[in-house]
């Protein structure tokens, strides 16, 4: 099958791709973010907006701003766009979209089942939701008492549901269960997700392969640095990692005895891709391997558009706008808390 | 300014369109105190294109950024008002009076204190209409769940004295334990709760199933549905929306439902058992309402006032504020003096405007009581200035369709100045029926004379486009009648205008389809086709030969004038080179094989030879030598072939190989005479660092110039014969349309006049009509159109036209009026 999507790929891929591309050339540049790195206040920065595709969104908000405006408006442009796509798509991409909100779906099913736990107003917890990862029932998971309620009541109906199957206890929710569950979803999801993409084949599942066993490497360095000092057991942390990716099977079995970060570091310099990820940082610091990763993800995401046919654009492009609204978001908290020397220590560029 | 074009345009007369403006570029130096001013009277004037000397900083860098964020905020309430305007169905007053002199300060100030008096209108009239609809959705829950009770009420006390009859007949059968269970029942009944309010209906059948999951099935819920939608108090939109009615037992199910009931959105309202406290509560609603319908009118009238007056002041403020933006992004390409005292700007502008500028430039130092005048100064410079034609409402059309394959260069020849002509008359050539071009004329004719009308509203997409082009058509039209009387049809009828047929029948037996044999009895047809050739069996091959004839000399005309074009320019840029090596060989080359062609035709028709002329120009190539036999048309026909040929051949090297060796040795010269230059003037060392700069950058690649040459050459030679072929569309097109038309009018109009129906009549008359209107007048013109406009873009224009220049794009207030969002 492989080389031969572009004789068939155009039929229906193709206008949608020839969009995702168009929009990739909207996203911001490196010169873009020193003017807006250059910025004094909130309204330098809808000014400099305005000059972009955020534009149209933000040009009606009356002065002052707040960072979460700003924010907000970019994120609805990012929804807008991608409902457009979705609903230009045909089987199979419209599937291959619709994976690309499973992630945020999980996140606010945490999200407001933490929220409800900690009593805090569903109202306001709903606000906080990504408009990506958005369901119907989405406000009833306040109602639920513990996995299993959890699943009967509301999850059943989503997308998620396969996904539950292996976090169906009677426990009561807390906290360490809800982080248990977050990260037991997104294993099933991102599995779900790969062989998804095997089964489309082509130059979709050779990049999307790629890309998707960085994310489950990236998660599973990220719960190994997080349980590190917590009761999880090494039989259950391990049982929280992808069962892909460059790290398994035998990385998995050295970050599951990992102590301390020293020990992770020391497991991740035996692969060649995270290797300059890790020397550039020094003994015992963490802080800035979040910063790492998302530079190196990006990297990947460009070489993304380097091929042509193929599904993974959507996905790059897609992540490539929430880092550029992670990066907005930084910037604006930077201008507005005057914290601008610190502005460069987040923003990732791209291109 | 004559005696410029007078000396540059050589043969030609002066004449505005031929040659661009001469523009310079200058500089304005401004006092800071009086630019704003400065800028707004250059923006009346309208003759001035600044160029953005700060392109390296960001916006909000710019010196007036801080003002045009102010008129974005302006800009920004601007467009509320209009919004809420809209909504409120208020339409803001044309203002007759554009120059009222208003201060942007005190706009801003009126604007902000409109905008926060209307959000406070805005916000109290959706709080009054919040609980206006609250109270319409408490009100619809009463009368729903009332009904409900009732009829519930109704089967319970039914089934009870059911059971009761029941319980007197069969009392002996009965067991204990059901008596028991019986006697509990009421006493349940009494401990369920229940809780009533309005779900969105898409969300209803969700909302049932998630109650029911959640209490385990533990519930009893009825949903009645509302036929009209309600208005959200939340969202404060229509919705569809149902009456529930849960029933629930035990204190954790109700705080589960109340936390469902939130999540969907469900609003909840009290509702009370007892008939009584339930027409109590009605009444006591249904007062409430209309008193809150008194005060939400009252509301909406005071916000109308309130937008009233703003509609009438709405459009000179938006006026103002655009201006405002538009003359402080036009001040941002100003780049600030060293002192900050003044601002330095650069632009092009039109020779003939400078004393127009220099005197608005005063005009705005005195007005603005500045202390210094502004300064106004004319740059050399070596970039390529931008074009600017003055065009009237005339010409403008034909210069847009010229602009549209490209600006022209900086003073290069304009093909407008033909093109005026040229093109409707091609057009003409391919549409040649004096009817429709009286229909075309007419159409044209309602849009010239309404043009003061139309010009002032919108118009659709297409009818714009028509507009536009009025005087074009206009053009086409005249042409094509013109044309039409030569070709003789009237909606593909023959009519003797001018004289009676120079023909006619031997005897009175020789019908009009076999008209073999005519006598000449009259002097020739005097003009355009005489009518006796419709219908007869030759009146093809006639028509065509004329026309295909008539196309060569047509377009051997229009080439030629296009080479012509080329020596203005080589004239006009004093460029011997172009004029000796390029227009010479190409007339020779051209007329040499297709001029005598056209001469061939000319001799021919003169004389009524016989000859072949196909094959007198194809064995002019292929055997020169052979004998012409008898399709000799003049004596020494061979020798001047011969001679034809030759310089036909010649020309080719000729046009290839001198002209990129010339330019060689030219570029050596200067760079030769330069460096000679540097020895020289040690003094001034920065004058010849300027000009030094200018030639040192200046590339000269041999093998590039060669090629391009080479691709030229090939590109003409070729052409020559491939565009003498592409001019054979006019005959080709002309032929189509006088058959569609005459097929229009035999098989439909005569046709349905065969039958003798009056019915069928109408229909062929109908059917005739629109046919005609949209074949033959609408499709068949935009055809030849676009044929008449590849003739010109390609035919034409490739024989001179370079196309590389840009447009002349001054800051201007007029297009701000009519500009869109």
């Amino acid at each position: 099958m492989y080389g031969f999507e572009a004789l068939t790929f155009n039929i229906h891929g193709g206008y949608l791709e020839a969009i995702v591309r168009g929009h990739r050339a909207g996203l911001l540049t490196t010169a873009d973010y020193n003017n807006l790195c250059q910025c004094e206040n909130l309204d330098d920065i809808k000014m400099h907006l305005s000059a972009t595709k955020y534009g149209s969104y933000l040009q009606n908000e009356p002065s002052p701003l707040h960072t979460t405006t700003i924010v907000e408006k970019c994120t609805l442009k990012l929804v807008d766009d991608y409902k457009h796509m979705l609903c230009q798509a045909t089987e199979p991409m419209s599937t291959f979209l619709e994976y690309i909100r499973y992630g945020h779906m999980i996140d606010n099913v945490v999200l407001i089942v933490t929220g409800t736990l900690h009593e805090r107003d569903v109202q306001e917890l709903i606000e906080k939701c990504h408009p990506l990862g958005m369901f119907d029932s989405i406000a009833t998971l306040a109602v639920a008492q513990n996995m299993r309620e959890l699943y009967r009541l509301v999850l059943v109906d989503t997308p998620l549901a396969p996904y539950f199957s292996e976090c169906l206890t009677s426990e009561d929710l807390d906290d360490m269960n809800i982080e248990i569950m977050r990260n037991t979803l997104y294993k099933a999801y991102l599995e779900d997700f790969y062989k998804f993409c095997q089964k489309l084949g082509g130059a979709t599942a050779e990049i999307m392969s790629d890309l998707l066993a960085f994310e489950a490497d990236r998660r599973a360095v990220n719960i190994t640095i997080n349980s590190i000092g917590t009761e999880l057991t090494r039989e259950d942390r391990k049982k929280l990692y992808s069962n892909f990716g460059f790290l398994y099977p035998y990385g998995h079995e050295e970050l599951a005895i990992c102590e301390d970060i020293d020990q992770v570091r020391g497991v991740m310099e035996k692969y060649p891709p995270y290797q300059a990820i890790f020397s550039k940082m020094s003994y015992g610091e963490s802080q800035m391997l979040d910063k790492a990763f998302y530079e190196e993800e990006v990297r990947r995401l460009c070489l993304a558009f380097e091929q042509q046919f193929h599904y993974a654009v959507f996905f790059a492009y897609m992540r490539l706008r929430e880092q550029e609204i992670r990066n907005l978001m930084w910037i604006s908290e930077c201008v507005a808390q005057n914290q601008k020397s610190r502005i460069h220590d987040s923003v990732v560029y791209m291109f | 300014m004559a005696e410029i074009r007078g000396g540059g345009g050589g043969c030609c007369p002066p004449m505005d369109l031929m040659r661009s403006e001469p523009m310079q570029l200058v500089q304005v130096i401004v006092p800071m105190e009086s630019a704003h001013l400065t800028v707004s009277y250059l923006g009346d004037l309208g003759l001035v294109q600044f160029k953005d000397l700060n392109s390296e900083k960001s916006p909000f860098q710019r010196t007036y950024a801080a003002q045009i964020k102010r008129c974005g905020e302006m800009a920004r309430k601007i467009r509320f008002f209009k919004d809420q305007m809209s909504k409120a169905g208020v339409s803001p007053k044309v203002i007759l009076d554009k120059d009222v002199d208003i201060d942007l300060d005190d706009v801003e100030v009126k604007l902000g204190e409109l905008e926060a008096e209307l959000v406070e209108i805005n916000a109290n009239n959706d709080k009054l209409q919040r609980s206006y609809n609250e109270l319409v959705e408490y009100k619809l829950v009463l009368e729903k769940a009332g009904e409900f009770f009732a009829s519930a009420h109704r089967s319970a006390t039914a089934q009870q004295s059911e059971i009761e009859s029941q319980q007197v007949g069969e009392d002996v059968l009965e067991t204990p334990l059901l008596q028991e269970e019986k006697s509990v029942d009421p006493t349940k009944q009494v401990k369920l709760g229940f809780l009533t309010g309005l779900v969105p209906r898409e969300k209803s059948m969700v909302f049932e199933r998630i109650l029911f999951r959640a209490t385990r099935g533990n519930i009893f819920i009825r949903q009645s549905v509302i036929e009209e939608s309600v208005v959200d108090p939340n969202s404060g939109e229509k919705a569809e929306k149902n009456v529930f009615v849960v029933f629930y037992s035990g204190e954790r199910a109700k705080s589960k439902i109340l936390k469902i009931c939130e999540a969907f959105g469900a609003n909840r309202y009290p509702f009370s058992e007892e008939l009584g406290r339930q027409a109590q509560m009605m009444t006591e609603v249904s007062g409430r309402l209309a008193e809150l319908k008194t005060t939400i009118s009252a509301g909406l009238d005071h916000r109308k006032i309130l937008l009233e007056t703003i509609g009438d002041k709405f459009e000179q403020w938006n006026l103002k504020v655009r201006k405002e933006k538009a003359i402080y992004h036009t001040l941002n390409m100003l780049s600030l003096d060293v002192t900050k005292k003044c601002l330095v700007g650069e632009g092009w502008s039109p020779l003939f405007a400078a004393p127009e500028i220099q005197e608005a430039l005063q005009r705005a130092a005195v007005d603005s009581n500045s202390q210094v005048g502004s300064i106004f100064q004319v740059l050399r410079t070596k970039e390529m200035p931008p074009t600017f034609f003055r065009t009237n409402k005339f010409t403008t059309a034909f210069q847009e369709i010229v602009d549209a394959y490209g600006v022209a260069k900086y003073q290069e020849a304009n093909p407008t100045v033909f093109t005026i002509v040229t093109f409707p008359f091609l057009f003409a050539v391919m549409f040649g029926d004096w009817g429709h071009g009286i229909c075309l004329l007419l159409a044209t004719m309602y849009l010239i004379l309404r043009e003061k009308k139309l010009s002032s509203q919108k118009l659709g997409d297409i009818m714009e486009m028509a507009f536009g082009g009025r005087y074009v058509i206009f053009m086409m039209s005249l042409f094509s009648i013109y044309t039409g009387l030569i070709y003789n049809e009237f909606f593909s009828i023959p009519y003797p205008l001018f004289a009676p047929s120079a023909y006619e029948c031997r005897d009175a037996s020789c019908s009009e389809a076999t008209t073999i044999g005519l006598i000449k009895t009259r002097d020739t047809y005097p003009f355009g086709v005489d009518p006796v050739w419709h219908g007869t069996r030759s009146e093809l091959p006639f028509l065509n030969s004329l026309k295909m004839k008539m196309s060569i000399l047509l377009g051997v005309a229009q080439m030629n004038l296009g080479i012509i074009m080329s020596f203005c320019n080589a004239k006009f840029f004093k460029s011997a080179v172009n004029v000796w090596f390029q227009f010479v060989p190409q007339m020779i080359f051209l007329n040499c094989l297709f001029g005598y062609l056209s001469v061939l035709i000319i001799i021919k028709w003169c004389t009524g030879s016989q000859a072949d002329l196909y094959h007198v120009m194809i064995y002019m190539f292929l055997s020169p030598m052979d004998d012409l036999g008898e399709n000799q048309l003049f004596p020494n026909q061979k020798t001047v072939q011969l001679t034809f040929l030759f310089l036909a051949l010649v020309s080719v090297p000729w046009m290839l190989l001198p002209k990129p060796f010339i330019l060689k040795k030219q570029h050596e010269a200067r760079h030769q005479g330069q460096s000679y230059a540097q020895l020289d003037e040690t003094d001034e060392s920065l004058q010849v660092e300027i000009t030094g700069g200018s030639h040192g950058h200046e590339e000269f690649e041999f093998s590039e110039i060669f090629v391009h040459q080479l691709i030229h050459t090939i590109e003409f030679v070729l052409g020559a014969v491939s565009n003498t072929a592409s001019y054979l569309r006019l005959w080709a097109l002309s032929l189509a349309h006088s058959e569609l038309s005459s097929v229009f009018y035999e098989k439909v109009l005569l046709m349905a006049w065969g039958f003798n129906n009056i019915f069928i009549l109408i229909v062929g008359i109908l059917v005739f009509i629109f046919a005609t209107v949209g074949v033959l007048l609408v499709m068949e013109t935009l055809s030849a159109f676009l044929h008449a406009l590849r003739l010109h873009w390609v035919e034409y224009q490739n024989k001179f036209y370079e196309g590389d220049g840009y447009k002349f794009a001054p800051f201007t207030f007029t297009l701000l009026g009519n500009e869109d969002e």
